[in-house]
């Protein structure tokens, strides 16, 4: 499976084993990793699973769809490497993927 | 009031709320008794996707858990399902489950969620006639839901909209009947009801509104749906979707306050200061709306959720967020922040026929929701302005040659309520 690295604002690192088609956000939540909240469970409603993809993985990640982006625009923190976390769905290619995470989700 | 935090903490109701509220409180680090009780079989999931795509079949169950069951046990929550609670002996500080087993506490949080409403039809008790609300409910509509099935929905709300949304997905026969002259009545206004009227028309639903069903008939199974004026619609499932009743009978009969709602204060207590009241059956002050209220989403499960785990641990009570819904059905997100009751202005930012518009509501002109579909710069930006007290005028969202976020900065702090 692939492997995710979850890494807090804190700076504390995780990584996980992630199935294939769960969602960054799902990986978070389901092992309860503190930073990413996911209210709406995925729904793209929320905006509470904010993230940092790391610089290598920009391209294999890809860029944000429309909705997403308009989404974005009203997160806190946000640089050119932020993503809803549910909108990224794990594949193979996304072995070793390396996220980290803003202050806050509010 | 200076005293010491609880050792044993249970929590009634194993839903969102209640499943949110355990995991906050090993967040938070309280290390003492977790007791989590609910009456379904499954740990707490999501019920929103039930409608949508766990009906259609794109998530799987293991996706619809909040969090995977084996957590609880790490987390040394326990863990009871399939249990109910049928007494709260509150000068004892025990809850009595229904074989008879006494679980003590020093807090409580009731989160016992509500049940769908039933029509006091005849022939409702036939075979193929379902409500909405747990897996086990869909799972008993699956073997019903394939190509060519007839489905009559019962009432135009949300669940019943989503659900016939998902069923012409899956290609099944869809009418909906609702005893009002337009779908969405309760919960919004004409303009975006009559944009959800006119999708599901176009996907193929038929509308039979202003009508009211009088009998369900058939021999074991449904057959079909009587109206009140004699007609006849064939089909060979129902769904009832009429709203449903907040979970309130344990807290009455032990004495607690109800009032369309277990009755709290704004850190989710009830007049019982050890016992707390949270999500789908509890109404609590929302300092946003003026008022109380007993919000029916996810947002308020989790809300509910912090605020109780803050207060019972004695910590900082979080930040309030303006409330916030969604729905989902065929290509239209509607996402909405705010509640629009009581509002006397309706101004519409772009074209419904465009399919992607949002609806601003106001009263004395200031902005009190936002329904908002395929806009999420509508959605989020209002949601922020509500939650700091701010509006804007009017006129100035009908100009979509701004972006949402340009107009913002036009808006003003709304002065305090006298």
């Amino acid at each position: 499976m692939p492997k995710i690295t979850y890494i807090e604002h804190n700076g504390k690192s995780h990584t996980i084993e992630v199935a294939p088609g769960m969602s960054v956000m799902d990986g978070a939540v389901k092992h309860a990793i503190p930073g990413i909240d996911g209210d709406c469970g995925g729904a793209c409603a929320c905006a509470t699973c904010h993230v940092y993809v790391g610089a290598a993985w920009l391209d294999k990640v890809g860029k944000p769809s429309g909705m997403e982006e308009s989404m974005l625009d009203f997160a806190s923190d946000v640089t050119p490497a932020s993503r809803l976390s549910c909108q990224i769905k794990v594949n193979a290619d996304l072995d070793g993927l390396e996220i980290s995470m803003p202050p806050s989700q509010h | 009031m200076s005293e010491a935090l609880p050792q044993r903490i249970v929590i009634v109701g194993a839903g969102h709320a209640g499943g949110e509220a355990a995991a906050r409180l090993r967040g938070m680090g309280f290390a003492g008794d977790l007791t989590l009780i609910g009456e379904e079989r499954h740990p707490p999931y999501q019920r929103p996707p039930l409608s949508k795509k766990y009906l259609s079949g794109e998530l799987s169950l293991e996706r619809l858990l909040l969090r995977p069951p084996e957590l609880y046990a790490q987390e040394s929550i326990t863990l009871l399902l399939g249990e109910r609670v049928i007494w709260i002996d509150r000068p004892v500080k025990r809850v009595r489950l229904s074989g008879g087993r006494e679980i003590a506490y020093d807090a409580l949080i009731l989160a016992s969620g509500a049940k769908p409403r039933r029509l006091p039809l005849p022939g409702s008790d036939k075979s193929g006639v379902f409500v909405l609300r747990t897996i086990d409910d869909v799972e008993a509509m699956r073997p019903l839901f394939h190509p060519g099935s007839r489905l009559c929905v019962i009432g135009a709300g949300y669940i019943g909209l989503e659900a016939a949304a998902s069923a012409r997905q899956l290609g099944l026969e869809v009418m909906v009947l609702e005893s009002a002259a337009r779908p969405l009545g309760r919960v919004t206004s004409p303009e975006v009801a009559n944009f959800f009227l006119d999708l599901h028309t176009h996907h193929g639903v038929r509308f039979e509104l202003g009508v009211h069903a009088s009998a369900i008939l058939g021999g074991t199974h449904v057959e079909g749906v009587q109206l009140a004026d004699g007609s006849i619609l064939p089909c060979d499932a129902v769904l009832i979707g009429v709203g449903v009743k907040p979970e309130t009978d344990l807290a009455q009969q032990c004495g607690l306050a109800v009032e369309d709602g277990i009755l709290t204060d704004g850190q989710c207590r009830t007049f019982d200061p050890r016992i707390y009241a949270i999500g789908d059956c509890a109404r609590r002050p929302i300092p946003l709306l003026g008022r109380t209220a007993r919000l029916e989403s996810v947002h308020n499960a989790i809300e509910g959720a912090k605020i109780a785990a803050a207060a019972i641990l004695d910590r900082p009570a979080p930040v309030l967020e303006a409330p916030w819904f969604w729905s989902d059905q065929y290509d239209a997100k509607l996402t909405i922040a705010g509640v629009l009751d009581g509002y006397d202005q309706l101004v519409l930012r772009g074209d419904p026929k465009d399919g992607a518009f949002a609806a601003f509501y106001f009263k004395d002109s200031v902005m009190l929701a936002v329904d908002a579909v395929n806009r999420p710069a509508e959605y989020l930006g209002s949601k922020q302005l509500l939650q700091r007290n701010e509006s804007l005028a009017p006129d100035a969202i009908r100009d979509i040659s701004q972006p949402f976020k340009a107009i913002m900065a036009q808006a003003r702090v709304v002065p305090a309520k006298a």
